[in-house]
């Protein structure tokens, strides 16, 4: 007979969780494995609310199971390290992101991408390897191996550099792995959101030339005011795209609503790319002849690896790149998760776990 | 008012033309260019026929214009060169393929890519920097700027080397373009035609491991046996396709007809690349979940710059890498096509210009 999530391990663990696909969030008594040898076991501080939270919750992909604990930007301060654990130590400020597990033997896990590995092991919503289901960042502590342990910068704030642990990564990672990095090349992002203001800032950080392409005019002045983008063209203005063919060497496309891709594919130069992170559930439509006449191409990217992450996560420090943010108390998600089915948050929500995490 | 083809240019010429969307190809007299201080004038011995001939002739693309005189695989000897010719001399074997101009101050052309100038010029339904229309190689004589003109190896038999013209190029630029060209690596073919024969060829040269995907199992023994690819799959065979997921690094997709890319992609590893040179005249659906969780990429090519396609024929002559021909006389040209129509040939035809092409 299997135990129950307060009782499968031996640290008492509390959270959030959903029971249902109705989605709503609750108070939810579990618990957490014991520091492992090569585990590092943090409090968290803070958890960021990405939109995949969302779809989880609803079991918008089918895949879900319940209880469900999400959270996949966490943030905290290490608390205890097991006795192989060299690169971190009580009282370091460190992140969890998407994976928490993988084969490590693969050639993926072999060339630093875990993300890639057939047998990685998300942070919510997966089976660890002994069986037990993983429960994800809205909590008060995290367990996770070393491996998938990021440290957080000293001079990045804790809550607005959560987000960066999959939102940032998730865009970071195929920025590098196109090439679309270079001082003087011009990108596109198409979505304002989580996914894509960070994709503005890391552009810009690069040292390129970002247009913003958006359903919604009145982002514009956000867009190039404050997240320092070039210019910005609404997409479903006919004029404004033409005028803009075959400028930009490469698109990173945040959106997973519906949308075209024959006039991304219009935009870039020959030998663009244009690089997918959000999913539409509906496959679009592929016009073959301009890729062929324009040596253009469509990839896609999930996340990064963890080498990545770090290398990621030390560029925004650098650059002094957060996201922006609205921190909101742990019993505010269901209105949250509400706001962000209309994208009304500018544009990462993030639990202030720390404080406001209580149980009843 | 403008002259007549026979008239416009100083040199009389024959070929064999189509006169309107019906294909039929018949006897054609006009005239070439005086030789330029640049061009190299050729006697054409062979030209091959290429699936894109037959698309054109029936204005297929919507952009042909009458009479149109098709061939973009044309090899032939040296007659006469202008004076600033210094890399050819009469008697020289050559070749030109589907270029016979570009601006050569863009970016692309400055990069060897005259294929991507979007000045480019083809061989044959273009227009000519002087105003007049361009005729292909299924005619006596050709004249074209000494850049477009291919030295053909001594040891290629020109009848078989003509079809690398275009077929090898199409497919030997996106293979190294896309790295799918290293000792080892596990290439998909898919269609065994023009373009996929000779992928085949150039892939077992490199070292590769090579499956065919093909729709018709007819094809099985000769793609083995002869061509040497090392397995075959039957694209409409469920079985077949669902062991082989996940083993290819990449794709070459030869097929115009319309067919689905999912299964295709299904075959890449993770990181796994699909490349299109067939261009299917509907969109196709692109599932976009598959290319987020291997990072894999779809992409188009067409045909390629002057300098890698001397590097291609060079390489071909290496390795002793011919195209697989079905030798007409002009007389059978319009037979030809039919069975072309059907795919019935193994691989390529080629015109015996130099023995059969006469004026009546």
């Amino acid at each position: 007979m299997s135990k129950s999530p307060e009782q499968e391990h031996p640290i008492k663990a509390f959270g959030w969780a959903a029971r249902d696909s109705s989605g709503v969030l609750s108070p939810f008594q579990f618990s957490r494995r014991a520091t492992g040898d090569e585990d590092v076991k943090f409090k968290v501080l803070y958890c960021g609310v990405c939109h995949s939270d969302l779809h989880c919750v609803k079991n918008e992909w089918g895949i879900s199971n319940y209880p469900l604990l999400p959270g996949h930007e966490v943030a905290g301060e290490v608390t205890e390290v097991g006795s192989k654990v060299t690169k971190f130590k009580v009282g370091d400020r460190v992140g969890v992101g998407c994976i928490v597990g993988g084969c490590h033997s693969c050639e993926n896990c072999n060339n630093d991408l875990e993300n890639y590995c057939p047998q990685s092991v998300q942070t919510y919503n997966s089976i660890h390897f002994d069986g037990t289901m993983t429960y994800g960042g809205y909590s008060d502590i995290m367990v996770a191996h070393q491996r998938y342990i990021v440290r957080m910068p000293e001079n990045m704030p804790l809550d607005a550099g959560a987000p960066l642990l999959c939102a940032g990564i998730t865009v970071y990672s195929p920025l590098k792995y196109y090439g679309l990095c270079n001082p003087g090349m011009h990108l596109g992002v198409v979505g304002l959101g989580g996914l894509g203001h960070v994709a503005v800032k890391f552009g810009k950080a690069f040292g390129m030339k970002v247009t913003v392409i958006s359903t919604s005019p009145n982002k514009k002045q956000e867009a190039i005011e404050r997240l320092g983008a070039d210019a910005f063209l609404v997409s479903v203005d006919q004029e404004q795209m033409q005028a803009a063919t075959g400028t930009m060497d490469g698109i990173i496309d945040t959106v997973s609503a519906e949308h075209a891709l024959a006039p991304l594919i219009g935009l870039v130069k020959t030998h663009g790319k244009i690089v997918c992170v959000g999913a539409p559930e509906i496959p679009p439509q592929l016009p073959v002849f301009p890729l062929l006449m324009g040596r253009k191409m469509v990839g896609g990217s999930l996340i990064g690896g963890m080498k990545e992450t770090q290398e990621m996560i030390d560029f925004a420090a650098k650059h002094g790149i957060t996201a922006d943010i609205e921190v909101i108390p742990m019993d505010y998600i269901n209105t949250a998760m509400d706001r962000l089915v209309k994208a009304d948050v500018k544009y990462r929500f993030v639990i202030d776990i720390a404080n406001s995490l209580t149980q009843a | 008012m403008s002259k007549s083809p026979e008239e416009e240019h100083p040199r009389k010429a024959f070929g064999w033309a189509a006169r309107d969307s019906s294909g039929v190809l018949s006897p054609f007299k006009f005239s070439r260019r005086a030789t330029g201080d640049e061009d190299v004038t050729f006697k054409v011995l062979y030209c091959g026929i290429c699936h894109s001939d037959l698309h054109c002739i029936k204005n297929e693309w919507g952009i042909s214009t009458y009479p149109l005189l098709p061939g973009h695989e044309i090899v032939g000897v040296v007659t006469e060169v202008g004076s600033k010719v210094k890399k050819y001399k009469v008697g020289d074997k050559v070749g030109v393929g589907c270029l016979v101009g570009a601006c050569h101050s863009c970016d692309n052309c400055t990069n060897d890519l005259e294929n991507y100038c979007p000045k480019s010029i083809q061989t044959y339904n273009s227009i000519n920097i002087d105003g007049t229309k361009t005729y292909g190689g299924y005619s006596d004589l050709m004249v074209a700027n000494e850049r477009y003109i291919v030295r053909m190896p001594e040891n290629m038999p020109l009848e078989g080397g003509a079809p690398l013209l275009c077929a090898g190029i199409t497919v030997y630029s996106p293979m190294k373009y896309y790295g799918l060209c290293s000792p080892g690596m596990h290439l998909g073919v898919v269609g065994l035609g023009g373009l996929g024969h000779v992928a085949v060829k150039f892939g077992k040269a490199l070292g590769m491991k090579i499956t065919v995907i093909s729709t018709s199992i007819g094809k099985k023994q000769e793609a083995l046996e002869r061509l040497g690819a090392d397995a075959f799959l039957v694209s409409r065979d469920q079985q077949q396709m669902q062991a082989a997921t996940g083993t290819m690094d990449g794709i070459i997709d030869t097929v115009s007809a319309e067919h689905p890319l999912l299964p295709l992609m299904v075959l890449l590893k993770s990181n796994g690349k699909l490349v299109m040179v067939g261009a299917p005249e509907r969109p196709l659906q692109l599932p976009v979940f598959p290319l987020l969780m291997g990072r894999k990429l779809v992409a188009g090519s067409c045909i390629g710059g002057m300098k890698e396609t001397q590097e291609m024929i060079d390489f071909a002559a290496k390795h002793n890498i011919t195209a697989d021909i079905e030798l007409i006389p002009v007389d059978y040209l319009n037979t030809a096509m039919e069975r072309l129509v059907k795919a019935d040939v193994k691989y390529r035809f080629v015109l015996d210009v130099g023995k059969t092409m006469t004026p009546a």
